[in-house]
């Protein structure tokens, strides 16, 4: 317990020291996909339900928040919220639809939930079709100006510590008890009285929720929602985060985030659409080699270090 | 309110059980009388945890009633049933594997308290189910791996976790699904003496094949043999019945 606080204590620190070294539209997109990943890991890695449609709330919410700041004109901070909401809501209805089956089934239904979305993305009159909605103004956030990078980066930096807290605090609460419960074994939780269900499909709700919100900032750092966003692409690119950096664990996603991002912006430029492949690769070295990724073999090894 | 209490805590009422037209149960009539310890025995398939998912409603019934004290409680949600106060046990040792022994204990203790949606409290509010968890662990004789993780338990006390779990809510009727599989001489021993301290206070139906135990601690005894009931008596009744002898005992003999 302590241990972690101040393991968190630590990476605020090198979060506020970061923008010194990096450059910081590169550390908000790390941040957002951080973000995304940590949302993602609070359904796979504790409550055993891999989604494999994330990227529909992700960019969902993109959307709706573009549109709002963009058409409408509302401020910065409302669109976000909106956006958040709205990815919560969409959450709730592919959840009541996709927490009645188990598995692969479960993965299926999320995957062709969002495809639908993906669709409503292309062809909506307010999205844009092909091109996505550009030029999205960043506007100001209690009078700071977001224009500014920099003050944009502090902002998203404290949007990620309050959902990292919140999603700790989820983790290590009586629900979070219960939805370790049901990862571990279902059918012993229903046994002891639970409505599986409703807990999963709260999971669900506050997964998608923050994901959302992960897409929702993603718009004010590029200033544009895009088909990408949206992409089933996306879900895989969430679940490679979260399997390489430790599903379960409290810091993986956000450490799996960190490498995929850096990686994927480093080689962009060298190795183009190779990209692909070496993700691929990392992908499958993962799997075979460690299968708890980068946090959970860490673990693991001072566990071995330190006497019982 | 006397009628109520000669009532059988479970009874079903020609319950059966169709999988695509295989009767895996039927037409079972069940009395469970309260405080007893009572046995459902048969040979393999004969649909002894079918039963137990129908009257769990893990599975619903094809046809047919249960009712628990008296009131209907088919097509009931399973977790409605166990709130009622009947709780099973599983057939494979049903604990919650990377969770502390403490922890799996105190899952069960922590629904009364209404927080088990509350994901913004701390799980430091749980804490005062510890030293509950912890005498019900004591009575499993479990107390003293309580920091444990679950996996890392050998069968036989994984086993005493999951009735340490089950009584922690307290139920009325205990299902225990071949309580003694798998385990060890001593083992056997040591969770026959604790299904019988526990089943002072409540009633237990269980299945289970090893006839020890059955003779030992069971009070009544169904035979269930291709879903339907055989036989039904006290350990001597039943196991000089011709029939049983026959379908089930013949081969016990035969082994």
């Amino acid at each position: 317990m302590n241990r972690c606080t101040l393991w968190m204590l630590l990476l605020i620190a090198l979060g506020i020291a970061a923008p010194t070294v990096f450059y910081p539209v590169l550390l908000m997109k790390i941040l957002c996909f951080a973000i995304f990943a940590s949302a993602f890991n609070l359904l796979l890695g504790y409550t055993g339900l891999l989604s494999f449609g994330h990227a529909a709330f992700f960019g969902g919410a993109a959307y709706v928040t573009g549109y709002l700041i963009k058409d409408m004109a509302l401020p910065p901070l409302v669109g976000i919220l909106a956006g958040t909401l709205a990815a919560a809501f969409m959450g709730g209805l592919v959840g009541l639809l996709a927490i009645r089956r188990q598995g692969i089934y479960f993965a299926m239904i999320t995957l062709a939930m969002a495809q639908m979305v993906y669709f409503l993305c292309l062809q909506l009159p307010q999205t844009g079709g092909e091109d996505g909605l550009q030029g999205v103004p960043r506007g100001s956030i209690v009078g700071l100006d977001l224009n500014n990078d920099l003050t944009l980066y502090y902002v998203i930096l404290l949007f990620f510590i309050a959902v990292f807290a919140l999603i700790y605090r989820t983790i290590h609460s009586p629900f979070g008890q219960i939805l370790k419960a049901i990862r571990e074994n279902e059918p012993r939780a229903i046994s002891l009285g639970y409505d599986v269900a409703r807990y999963k499909l709260l999971a669900f709700v506050l997964s998608s929720g923050l994901a959302g919100l992960a897409g929702a900032l993603k718009v004010l750092v590029f200033k544009f929602a895009t088909l990408t966003d949206a992409h089933w692409h996306t879900s895989g690119e969430v679940v490679l985060m979260t399997i390489l950096g430790g599903i379960g664990t409290v810091f993986g996603p956000a450490v799996g985030a960190t490498i995929i991002v850096t990686l994927e912006s480093q080689l962009a430029d060298k190795a183009g659409s190779l990209v692909t492949v070496i993700m691929g690769f990392i992908f499958v070295l993962c799997v075979l080699m460690f299968r708890k990724g980068i946090v959970g073999e860490l673990l693991e090894l001072l566990k071995g270090v330190r006497p019982h | 309110m006397t009628a109520s209490l000669n009532h059988p805590i479970l009874e079903t009422r020609n319950l059966c059980k169709d999988f695509k037209g295989f009767a895996a149960v039927s037409g079972v009539n069940l009395k469970v009388t309260r405080g007893t310890i009572h046995a459902l025995i048969g040979p393999n398939g004969a649909g002894k945890t079918t039963c137990f998912n129908l009257l769990t409603q893990f599975l619903s019934p094809s046809s047919g009633q249960i009712f628990f004290n008296g009131q209907d409680i088919t097509g009931e949600k399973p977790a409605h049933v166990a709130r009622r106060g009947i709780v099973r046990s599983f057939q494979i040792s049903a604990v919650f594997p990377h969770l502390s022994v403490l922890e799996n204990v105190r899952i069960a203790l922590q629904r009364p308290l209404g927080t088990s949606y509350h994901f913004w409290r701390s799980q430091n509010s749980l804490q005062g189910l510890n030293q509950q968890a912890l005498e019900l662990l004591d009575r499993v004789g479990l107390a003293a791996y309580a920091k444990q993780l679950a996996v890392e338990l050998p069968y036989g006390r994984k086993r005493a976790l999951e009735i340490a779990t089950t009584l922690a809510l307290n139920p009325k009727l205990m299902l225990l699904d071949e309580p003694t599989q798998g385990m060890g001489h001593e083992d056997v021993d040591q969770v026959m003496t604790l299904i019988k301290t526990v089943a002072t206070e409540r009633t237990v139906l269980m299945v289970e094949h090893n006839m020890k135990v059955v003779a030992g601690i069971s009070d009544r005894i169904t035979v269930l043999a291709r879903g339907s009931v055989l036989a039904e008596g006290t350990y001597d009744e039943v196991s000089s019945h011709p029939e049983v002898i026959t379908a089930y005992m013949g081969q016990e003999v035969a082994v």
